[in-house]
């Protein structure tokens, strides 16, 4: 098929030409960035956070008239509370495991610090999330132990709220260790907590380990999403927050069981509210509930971008068609085939639409460049751009095959009518 | 004329069903995701006390050590137990108020109810007449409370409606933490948003359900909620925060003219000068005195996402409107004959181009009417989220007034080429290929 007349044609309608392709250009731009920001926050909200999330649920519950933690005897008495509460949980018949956990991957509760590799160091060499955890934590959590050992009962400690807290061991992920000691001879060494003077000395590395409550604060805790120190430590207080691991497929009927077994236990607390007994998939679902949201959202603005670009050229096509009436029974009258008919529309749709989407690229690019500026967003993959242009072209072919179509059928008797 | 013009683009729009639909569409889908994402947007840039914000300051002051210091840098975002107990008793500005949140365990009397947690703010006296909190019954505390340590309380309506059915609960008892409060006060509906006060427990969270004064909160060991910075050795326990060095208190002061608000900017350089002197403070003098709406930007309370959502559907309106110029373009010079006639027949360029943009606006109105029930559609969407801000999402009249005015701006101006296009035919042209 020759180019020339198709050219000659389109120069006759330079304005719609124009606005097809400008058309074609934004939805590009925007369908490429939108559907690159969806890819970010699915790839986002997909992250293993380490633990094992299927069977796991979280109890947060409070004291109600609690011993006030203010001298030793009543930590004692605190301390012992909690440890009650773990047995009776450890004792239900759907429960696998049982710890005591700060916090958990994505929940609330973050609690953060600088660590460091000299005493008292100005400036951090890394900063990460601390997790308070007892002795059967990591069976618990299901987090796999990759060098050195798992915390004993005799390693735990237990004290107040913010009371002084030097732990003398530590457990770290892989990613904090390699990051310290770039090595991988992390065991055995010590590091300061706080950029504090006391040390603590690294005695196992697990493999992974998300950070609890980075989603508040998404851009700054990404940069040490990974960064988790694990500390041998009950903190004795009203607040109490327990991990507790079912047996596989039990997990409903375990989360059923919490409740009167902790209040057999002891009546006097507060475990009322939705979030007091949490599966892990409902933590996550809540971390993640804006990153979602937003997907979804562009996934819908995008749908319907793309269904009124394809509306706008059948419009513009089929107003082209009637227009071209005539021509088109001549050209039929004079030999051409249906099938040249059809084609003709589409290799004018086509040449449009490689115009439109060239700018689109660049359009692209552009409105890459300025979210990067304001909004905290990578760089645009060449794939993202390049998909976007098949789509885009693959759409102006899908949208103009109903006019052309009506187009092939004029019958060449048109031509010998008066228009 | 307008009228017959009318008349006009009814019966041209009535035509082509399908086209008219299409354009109609298009203009609504745009309206209707511009006015979702911007009645949003609208809802969290707001001004969470309107006619009194202008004269609320969040005064700041650096009281670390010299550990990380950097010059020009920021003050922390909160004051410390001795510097804000120094401010609040100094009473330089008009009102001022000391504050943290918590959360306490209420015991309701009835048998029937569990104890349950409610939210809590620990303030001072000037907290209600300061930012203007009304009242459903009785009133606030008053200093002499504060300084008492007094077991009084003020109570959201909700939580009154929760625990005594809305009736009048001042004088009676509520228990908090196993301790007894007598109920001064009854909060009628007040939701400020954004939670500017205390920007920690959530942007556009809910309102505390109790009110208690900070110094019975601290005698009391009520639970504190909210970050807190420390600095040197201070990490001194939960228990001790009166004299840790530590920032974990917002303050809040109302200065009633520009002129007050200078010289309280004086004072707040001439403390951090004096406290130097005294060796409390190490660092040079760095104080801020931001107004309320200046202290929402500097935190930027907006989250990106609302703003990113505000920017993609207005590139969606922009596709729209570019449709529509295409799809009108088609349809006004498909009517080339018929503006021929009437060209013919002595109407001018004027009175056509005018013709065709009454059609435009018609189109608009339609798109407009069609875009506000789309919108209507999208903030119950909005609504139905989980996120904190969701329930504040409502369409009020401005925003409608806006989404009118967007709309019928829009159509128009997607008509101006298409129209001013038609306009060019030559009469005699068009009269002869017919």
């Amino acid at each position: 098929m020759r180019m020339h007349p198709i050219l000659a044609a389109l120069r006759r309608h330079k304005s719609g030409v124009a606005l097809i392709a400008l058309q074609i250009a934004l939805t590009l731009a925007i369908v490429c960035n939108a559907v690159f920001i969806i890819g970010q926050r699915i790839e986002r909200l997909n992250r293993p956070t380490g633990v094992d999330e299927d069977n796991l649920f979280v109890i947060t519950q409070r004291y109600v008239g609690a011993p006030s933690g203010d001298d030793a005897a009543s930590l004692e008495k605190l301390d012992a509370m909690e440890r009650t509460d773990l047995d009776a949980l450890r004792r239900l018949p759907d429960v696998a495991s049982v710890a005591y956990a700060s916090a958990l991957p994505l929940s609330d509760g973050m609690w953060t610090g600088g660590i460091g590799l000299k005493p008292a160091q100005q400036d951090e060499s890394a900063h990460a999330a601390y997790f308070a955890v007892d002795e059967r934590a990591l069976d618990t959590l299901g987090l796999r132990l990759v060098a050195g050992r798992a915390f004993t009962a005799a390693d735990i400690e237990h004290h107040g709220m913010r009371g002084e807290r030097k732990p003398a061991i530590v457990i770290v992920t892989k990613a904090l260790a390699d990051k310290l000691f770039p090595q991988g001879d992390a065991v055995g060494k010590t590091v300061y907590l706080d950029d504090d003077s006391t040390p603590s000395t690294i005695v196992g590395v697990v493999e992974r380990l998300q950070i609890s409550g980075g989603h508040n604060h998404a851009a700054w805790a990404d940069t040490f999403a990974w960064n988790s120190v694990l500390e041998p430590l009950r903190i004795d207080f009203a607040y109490a927050r327990y991990a507790v691991r079912a047996k596989p497929g039990r997990l409903a009927e375990a989360m059923r069981a919490v409740a009167p077994a902790l209040y057999a236990v002891n009546p006097m607390r507060v475990l009322d509210d939705e979030a007091s007994v949490q599966s892990f998939a409902d933590i996550r679902a809540d971390a993640y509930q804006a990153d979602r949201g937003m997907a979804i959202l562009m996934g819908i603005v995008c749908l319907i971008l793309l269904a009124v670009t394809a509306a706008g050229i059948v419009g513009l096509t089929s107003f082209w068609v009637g227009q071209r009436h005539r021509q088109i029974g001549v050209r039929r009258a004079l030999g051409a085939r249906r099938g040249d008919i059809l084609r003709y529309f589409q290799a004018e749709n086509l040449m449009i639409a490689v115009f439109g989407s060239f700018a689109g690229v660049l359009l692209a690019l552009g409105l890459n460049l300025w979210l990067m500026r304001h909004y905290e967003m990578a760089r645009l993959p060449v794939a993202y751009v390049l998909s976007g242009l098949l789509l885009v072209l693959l759409l102006g072919q899908c949208a103009v095959l109903g006019p052309a179509r009506r187009a092939a059928r004029i019958p060449p008797i048109v031509a010998t009518r008066a228009a | 004329m307008f009228h017959y013009y009318l008349d006009l683009a009814l019966r041209s729009l009535k035509r082509n069903k399908m086209l008219t639909a299409l354009m109609v569409l298009a203009i609504a889908l745009g309206i209707g995701a511009s006015m979702t994402t911007l009645t949003v947007l609208h809802v969290l840039s707001g001004d969470p006390l309107p006619g009194r914000s202008a004269q609320l300051y969040y005064p700041q002051l650096d009281p670390q050590d010299m550990d990380g210091y950097r010059e020009g840098g920021d003050p922390p975002a909160q004051v410390s137990w001795i510097d804000g107990m120094n401010l609040l008793r100094a009473k330089r500005a008009d009102r001022q108020a000391l504050m943290t949140g918590g959360a306490v365990p209420i015991q309701p009397a009835q048998a029937s109810m569990e104890p349950f947690f409610e939210d809590a703010r620990y303030t001072t006296a000037d907290f209600f007449p300061m930012f203007d909190v009304p009242f459903l019954y009785g009133r606030g505390w008053g200093g002499a409370d504060d300084e008492a340590k007094a077991r009084v309380v003020v109570i959201s309506r909700k939580l009154n409606d929760k625990l005594f059915g809305g009736k009048d609960s001042t004088g009676q008892t509520l228990r908090i933490n196993d301790a007894a409060f007598r109920i001064v006060g009854v909060l009628d509906s007040w939701r400020p948003a954004p939670h500017f006060y205390d920007l920690n427990t959530g942007s556009y969270s809910d309102n505390e359900g109790v009110f208690v004064p900070l110094a019975t909160s601290r005698d009391l060991k009520l639970s504190r909620n909210g970050s807190m910075d420390c600095w040197g050795k201070g990490s001194g326990g939960e228990d001790n925060l009166e004299a840790a060095t530590c920032v974990w208190l917002q303050f809040w002061v109302r200065l009633d003219s520009p002129a007050k608000a200078a010289a309280y900017m004086d004072y707040l350089l001439h403390y951090s000068q004096e406290q130097k002197a005294l060796g409390r403070f190490v660092r040079p003098p760095n104080v801020r005195l931001n107004d309320l709406m200046g202290w929402l930007d500097v935190n930027k309370v907006v989250p990106g996402d609302v703003r990113l959502q505000v920017w993609l559907a207005f590139g969606f309106l922009l596709v729209c409107l570019v449709n529509t110029v295409g799809l009108m373009l088609a349809k006004f010079l498909r009517r080339g004959p018929e503006l021929g006639v009437r060209r013919a027949l002595g109407a001018s360029r004027h009175a056509v181009f005018a013709q065709l943009l009454v059609e435009a606006g018609t189109i608009g109105l339609a798109g407009g009417i069609a875009g506000l029930l789309l919108s209507l559609l999208g903030l119950w969407l909005v609504r139905k989220q989980p996120s904190d801000y969701a329930a504040l999402a409502h369409l009020d009249v401005a925003m409608l007034l806006v989404t009118f005015l967007l709309a019928l701006a829009a159509s128009l101006l997607a008509g101006l080429l298409p129209a001013w296009r038609a306009c060019q035919v030559t009469p005699a042209l068009q009269l002869k290929s017919n």
